[in-house]
């Protein structure tokens, strides 16, 4: 019988491979906000477990939410990697040091 | 096993390959398709556990507008990716290490910790699901009621975030010639056809 913990040990080894990517992906964005995906659709996956385990529709209310701040973060993501490539030429994460921050 | 069980496993084993594949894929590409892939069946994943609605707008949201935006970003930029997959090795143990105790950590709190059963019996939600409404009608239900202020609040967040791509992307190339219609309407006979006299054998100046 597949239970609450099969979904949330598929959840966890997606979060992982997320955060896993980040780490070894370090020079390239376009990998790294892939990641950032992934480890939302893992806390997605967590939340509408929970939500069908408890027979709470709130879970799925929040998946969704998530998801809507999930696209909007792509697309701005995106449009600043778009720009900073067309003024520097260069995508690495390294080169992003303007500011000094 | 059940169907049921059976499907769980596809789903879920093709979920995590094809998130492996999208950190470890050489080409960026093949990140994005596997991507997608991971999409389509995390998409399974939610309709097995019963949220229909969800899993329809995963596919449409995330394998119809976020992986295609990542896929038209990928192809359009010029980018030497081999060269950005420099130090791959070296932050490979480092990372590896860091992502096997955290999988541990997270596995022994899944694995360790229950929920009290009676929250179960008593949902803390205002609606269960029930035998004659569907997924899609009961998210509605309270979507619009009780949580209406948070979806316009999303629509907000939509807006914003795309009013703020545009702006970042948009720019105006100098030396650009463009129609203007209003100085093409405005314009009269009296502008633009010049009546002369031409005297014979001595031409117009031009």
């Amino acid at each position: 019988m597949i239970g609450l913990s099969h979904y949330l040990t598929v959840a966890a080894i997606l979060f992982t491979l997320g955060v896993l990517g980040i780490f070894i992906n370090r020079k390239n964005v376009i990998v790294i906000l892939m990641s950032i995906e992934l480890i939302l659709l893992a806390v997605n996956i967590n939340f509408v477990a929970f939500s069908t385990h408890l027979n709470d529709i709130t879970g799925q209310v929040f998946a969704l939410f998530v998801l809507t701040v999930a696209a909007a973060e792509a697309a701005i993501g995106l449009a600043i990697l778009v720009v900073f490539f067309r003024n520097r030429g260069s995508i690495a994460v390294e080169d992003i040091s303007m500011m000094k921050g | 096993m059940t169907a049921a069980a059976a499907f769980f496993y596809l789903f879920a084993g093709l979920t995590i390959a094809s998130g492996f594949m999208v950190i470890a894929s050489r080409n960026p590409i093949a990140s994005v398709l596997f991507l997608i892939l991971a999409f389509v069946n995390a998409a399974g994943l939610f309709v097995l556990m019963g949220a229909e609605f969800l899993a329809m707008i995963l596919v449409v949201v995330y394998v119809g507008a976020v992986a295609v935006l990542f896929l038209f970003v990928v192809m359009m930029l010029d980018v030497d990716f081999a060269q950005l997959r420099q130090g791959f090795q070296q932050y490979l143990p480092v990372g590896a290490m860091i992502g096997a105790v955290f999988l541990i950590e997270l596995l022994l709190v899944v694995g360790s910790w229950t929920i009290d059963p009676g929250l179960v019996q008593a949902p803390l939600g205002n609606v269960a699901a029930g035998e004659h409404t569907s997924n899609t009608v009961i998210l509605g239900r309270v979507l619009y009621t009780e949580y209406v202020y948070f979806f316009q609040i999303a629509g907000l967040i939509l807006l914003v975030a795309m009013i703020g791509a545009i702006v970042l992307t948009l720019r105006d190339r100098p030396g650009v010639k463009r129609q203007n219609i209003a100085l093409q309407n405005a314009r009269t006979q009296g502008d633009a056809v010049e009546t002369r006299k031409v005297p014979s054998r001595q031409g117009v100046e031009v």
